[in-house]
């Protein structure tokens, strides 16, 4: 039997994809090679009782047109939202602590505590980045036109979004253009005094990439995590119930629903094509199933040089793939807690700790934890994002106890098999005792742990080098140049092979843009 | 500034008149004596020795040295044995050439490859995913071309027990020379019967050395680039950079080519494994080109009475010349001479051209822009067959 397309890989772009294709009548099949699906945003039981999002936390990116246009909610997806964004842990008691509300006028009074200055910018930043993110919004869910073949139909749904960028005005288009290229550091430096403030801000625009806040366009990073943000100046801060591995099990069920297959622990081995028109793949035992088109969730360079092989691409292509920007630098420590350890000089209760724990005193903090990055080394002093998601969804845990997992930067890919073996150990230690100091009694409340660096996300979970984007989201590597100028249109040079996952347009994070785009543009064509 | 060669200490010694020019980064004589023309003739009628060191040199090796080769050219390198030498070119994924030069099997496993210009990360991104690695050995190795009906006699007397004379065209042979290990291929630039000889930098003086004297009684002469230039414009052999473009260095379309419309077609093996290239060769196969590549042969007499308006006598340079000169048939441009010369021994003005495919025919008569005291002109030419100059010798079997 030939299925009409074969998606290699269960992450949620995929199965968006898959969801579209099956909705269109399609008969498709998708392959997962690990146990679970969801891929880099999944949730696994990695203790009995304990339920951990291994991968991406916050769902606050996923695309509200993907939820309706698939009824998701029908399907068992909830939202849980924090009120606070994220709050940042401190070691001296000299200041109030620093809070960012998802209510506008509570992190304004927070911030009247820490910089009057600041507390009366704060609301003209929302507005100005909102403004900057709105644009962004515009083009999240189009396929870029490719400019080198410069086709009047490609280039018709840009015109609505260069009317809405004209029409923004001459300044905010100005300003646009302006804050674009800029570093997070001097963008932020523009607004606020606070050192704190801009540590805590700045602290997403290095996402997913190997750069430290000084570098030319960082700053882009703030207003495509502000895609998720309501209030809060920072990222989203909305969880789903159950964990994020339920998205990807609602888009199962769509998939499923409309008669198509997904077999997990099903690694596909290569892409089976002749004369440069892919026909199926193969499986690891040497199965081959064939199929109209294969997609692939799977990132560029896996794709093209493991499930392909170089040696069927063209030279000049091959360059420009090998020259994607995707170095890892992400970790994770996924902690099962007996009880919520305590933060010095903390408020009381627990409602500041339901977002984002966020230790980036400042961005040269940060910078010198790049610095470290830089020439190969994890950070002596890391950036730490931590998420309690058991506080707002005790089903994740057993009853009193918690998981939290603790998101860190840097800790970069390394290649040499000697420095793996340890590297997984020392990350864990080095984590751990950063946080120690700003919860003391964080030892005696793990239970068990679970580290997961750039080795892990390579060997375990499918992505090179441990790109959790699929490739750096630089200026040089969006829009019609990811993941390679010329082929920004889900296309590849075999024919009816296409890309689906966070490699392409608009990039990664669990937005599910890539997946839902690339489908819109094979139905296009098919 | 370019470098000298691993010969320089011996033909800066020999280059009276102090021309050099710069070919490929080395400093390259141009003539010897004040003027060429007894180089050129050495050529033609004994041996001319040349200084072609400065040909870029890469050697393919690996297990998967052959995959990568036949990657990289249009031309099928699981037909070339051990000891056989091909002139390929090699072209982008668009079929639009890169560069031409030669290859030669030197193992089972092992290629060495001649390029006009830098190719080390064009070939090494070819390589990619491949089993086989890629070295410059441009200058590790020493090469210098032997040239001319007499070329053979002079070797034998400097390797008698190699058989040289059995050595076919196109064909390579290792051996020593005076205890020294060189290599001798039947290759060349010239359209004649002719060698190269190539060795470890390190020897080169002494391998030149050798060879000076061998051919002294021979009539030898070292011979620069003037000379060889009208010799390779008489056997209708391609310059880079003069008669077509590298991909790499064209900046509009007009300027790119592909491999048949250099006239190469030839050397495009469509029934190979794939290539680099192969797509668009075919499409351009099916489809036809649209520029060809073709030999011209300028009507003297009627050239004489062009310049005689003037009461002058048909001024061309001495030398084969490398301006573009537009082409012309009833009086609407198509295409250009990219080289030109006088040749002494056919005694006939000879031009290589780029001409719009369908008036590519041998016999075409068409036009030829000549600027006479200052005013543009057109004198008569002819299409013709190439190489201009093709001695029995050059292929012959001895
Ligand atoms: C620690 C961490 C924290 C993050 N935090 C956030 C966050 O809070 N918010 C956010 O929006 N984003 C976050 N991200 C980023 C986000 O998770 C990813 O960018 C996104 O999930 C990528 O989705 P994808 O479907 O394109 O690719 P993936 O999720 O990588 O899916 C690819 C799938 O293909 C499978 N696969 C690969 N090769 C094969 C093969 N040969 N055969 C079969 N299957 C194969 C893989 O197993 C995987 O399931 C985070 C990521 C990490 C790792």
């Amino acid at each position: 039997m030939t299925y009409d397309a074969i998606i290699i890989g269960g992450g949620h772009n995929g199965l968006v994809a898959a969801a579209y294709l099956a909705k269109a009548g399609r008969k498709v099949l998708v392959l997962e090679q690990r146990a679970v699906l969801g891929g880099a945003a999944a949730t696994e039981e990695v203790l009995p009782g304990f339920r951990f999002n291994t991968g991406a936390h916050d769902a606050g990116l996923f695309r509200q047109e993907i939820i309706d246009e698939l009824a998701l909610e029908k399907h068992g997806l909830s939202f849980i939202s924090s009120p606070v964004a994220a709050f940042t842990p401190r070691l001296q008691a000299d200041a109030p602590p620093l809070i960012l509300w998802n209510d506008l006028k509570k992190t304004a009074e927070t911030l009247s505590a820490i910089s009057e200055k600041d507390a009366e910018s704060f609301p003209r930043y929302i507005e100005h980045i909102r403004t900057m993110t709105a644009m962004l919004d515009e083009i999240i869910l189009r396929t870029p036109p490719n400019l080198f073949e410069n086709r009047f139909a490609d280039l018709t749904p840009w015109l609505k979004s260069g009317l809405k960028f004209k029409r923004m005005g001459k300044q905010d288009m100005m300003a646009f253009l302006r804050v674009l290229p800029m570093s997070a550091w001097q963008f932020l430096d523009e607004w606020f005094e606070s050192e704190r403030l801009k540590g805590l801000l700045g602290s997403t625009s290095i996402f997913g990439s190997l750069q430290g806040p000084m570098a030319a366009g960082t700053a882009f990073m703030l207003f495509y995590q502000h895609l998720g943000a309501q209030n809060s100046g920072l990222a989203s801060s909305r969880q789903i119930k159950g964990g994020i591995g339920q998205l990807s099990d609602a888009l199962a069920a769509v998939v499923r629903a409309q008669g198509g297959e997904i077999h997990t622990e099903t690694p596909v081995q290569k892409i089976v094509f002749e004369n440069g028109v892919a026909t199926g793949v193969q499986l690891q035992d040497g199965e081959i199933i064939s199929s109209k088109i294969v997609i692939s969730n799977a990132d560029p360079k896996r794709t093209f040089f493991e499930l392909v092989g170089a040696r069927h691409l063209g030279p000049e292509f091959n360059r420009k793939v090998r020259a994607i920007k995707m170095k890892g630098s992400t970790a994770k420590l996924n902690l099962a807690l007996s009880a919520l350890p305590e933060f010095v000089n903390a408020p009381s209760g627990q409602e500041h700790l339901q977002g984002h724990i966020v230790i980036c005193p400042s961005l040269e903090y940060l910078e010198r934890a790049y610095d470290d990055a830089k020439y190969g080394r994890f950070s002596e002093q890391p950036l730490l994002d931590i998420t309690i998601p058991s506080l707002l969804d005790p089903s994740l845990a057993p009853e009193g106890k918690h998981v939290m997992s603790i998101t860190m930067r840097y800790a970069p890919f390394v290649s040499k098999k000697a420095d793996c073996e340890h590297y997984g150990n020392h990350v864990r230690n080095k984590i751990i005792d950063t946080l120690a100091d700003y919860a003391p009694n964080l030892r005696d409340c793990i239970e068990h742990s679970q580290v997961l660096t750039a080795t892990e996300w390579q060997r375990e979970y499918g992505m090179t080098e441990g790109s959790i984007l699929h490739g750096q989201m630089g200026l040089d590597q969006l829009l019609f140049m990811r993941p390679i100028p010329g082929f920004g249109q889900y296309h590849t040079p075999i024919e009816n092979l296409y890309l689906c996952g966070a490699g392409t347009h608009p990039g990664g994070g669990v937005t599910g843009a890539p997946g839902r785009n690339a489908a819109k543009e094979i139905l296009k064509k098919r | 500034m370019p470098i000298p060669t691993p010969f320089h200490s011996r033909t800066a010694a020999l280059c009276k008149s102090h021309e050099w020019r710069d070919w490929a980064g080395y400093l390259a004589a141009v003539t010897y004596e004040p003027t060429h023309e007894r180089e050129y003739w050495a050529i033609r009628n004994s041996a001319g020795l040349i200084d072609v060191t400065p040909l870029f040199k890469y050697e393919i090796s690996g297990p998967e040295a052959l995959a990568v080769v036949d990657r990289i050219i249009t031309r099928d390198a699981s037909k070339c044995a051990i000891g056989q030498v091909l002139y390929t070119p090699w072209c982008n994924e668009a079929g639009k050439i890169v560069d031409d030069g030669t290859l030669t099997r030197l193992a089972e496993d092992r290629f060495r490859v001649t390029a006009a210009d830098p190719n080390l990360q064009w070939f090494e991104d070819c390589a990619f995913g491949f089993d086989a690695s890629v070295r410059d050995i441009t200058a590790e190795l020493g090469a210098l071309a032997l040239q001319g009906p007499l070329s053979l006699e002079i070797l034998r007397k400097l390797a008698p027990h190699a058989e040289i004379e059995k050595l076919k065209f196109f064909r390579q042979l290792e051996t020593k020379m005076a205890g020294i290990p060189v290599e001798i291929t039947r290759t060349g630039y010239t359209g004649d019967l002719g060698y190269e000889v190539w060795c470890a930098s390190t020897h080169a003086e002494k391998v030149w050395d050798l060879l000076m004297d061998a051919g002294h009684n021979y009539g030898m002469l070292p011979a620069g680039l003037a000379a060889l230039d009208i010799s390779r414009v008489e056997a209708g052999f391609l310059l880079a950079d003069v008669d077509y473009f590298s991909c790499r260095k064209a900046v509009i379309a007009p300027q790119f080519s592909s491999a048949y419309e250099v006239g190469l077609g030839w050397a495009v093996k469509l029934d190979k494994s794939d290539f680099v290239g192969k797509k668009a060769l075919q499409q351009e196969e099916q489809r036809g080109s649209q520029w060809a590549f073709a030999g011209l042969e300028i009507d003297w007499p009627e050239l004489e009475k062009l310049f005689a308006e003037f009461d002058l006598p048909p001024q061309i340079t001495g030398r084969a010349s490398r301006e573009g000169v537009p082409i012309y048939k009833n009086g609407k441009q198509i295409g250009k001479v990219t080289s030109s010369t006088f040749s002494p021994i056919l005694k006939k003005y000879l031009a290589l051209c780029t001409i719009e495919a369908q008036h590519a025919k041998i016999g075409t008569e068409i036009e030829m822009e000549v600027t006479v005291e200052y005013h543009r002109k057109k004198a008569p030419a002819r299409v013709a067959n190439t190489p201009f100059y093709d001695p029995p010798r050059k292929r012959a079997t001895f």
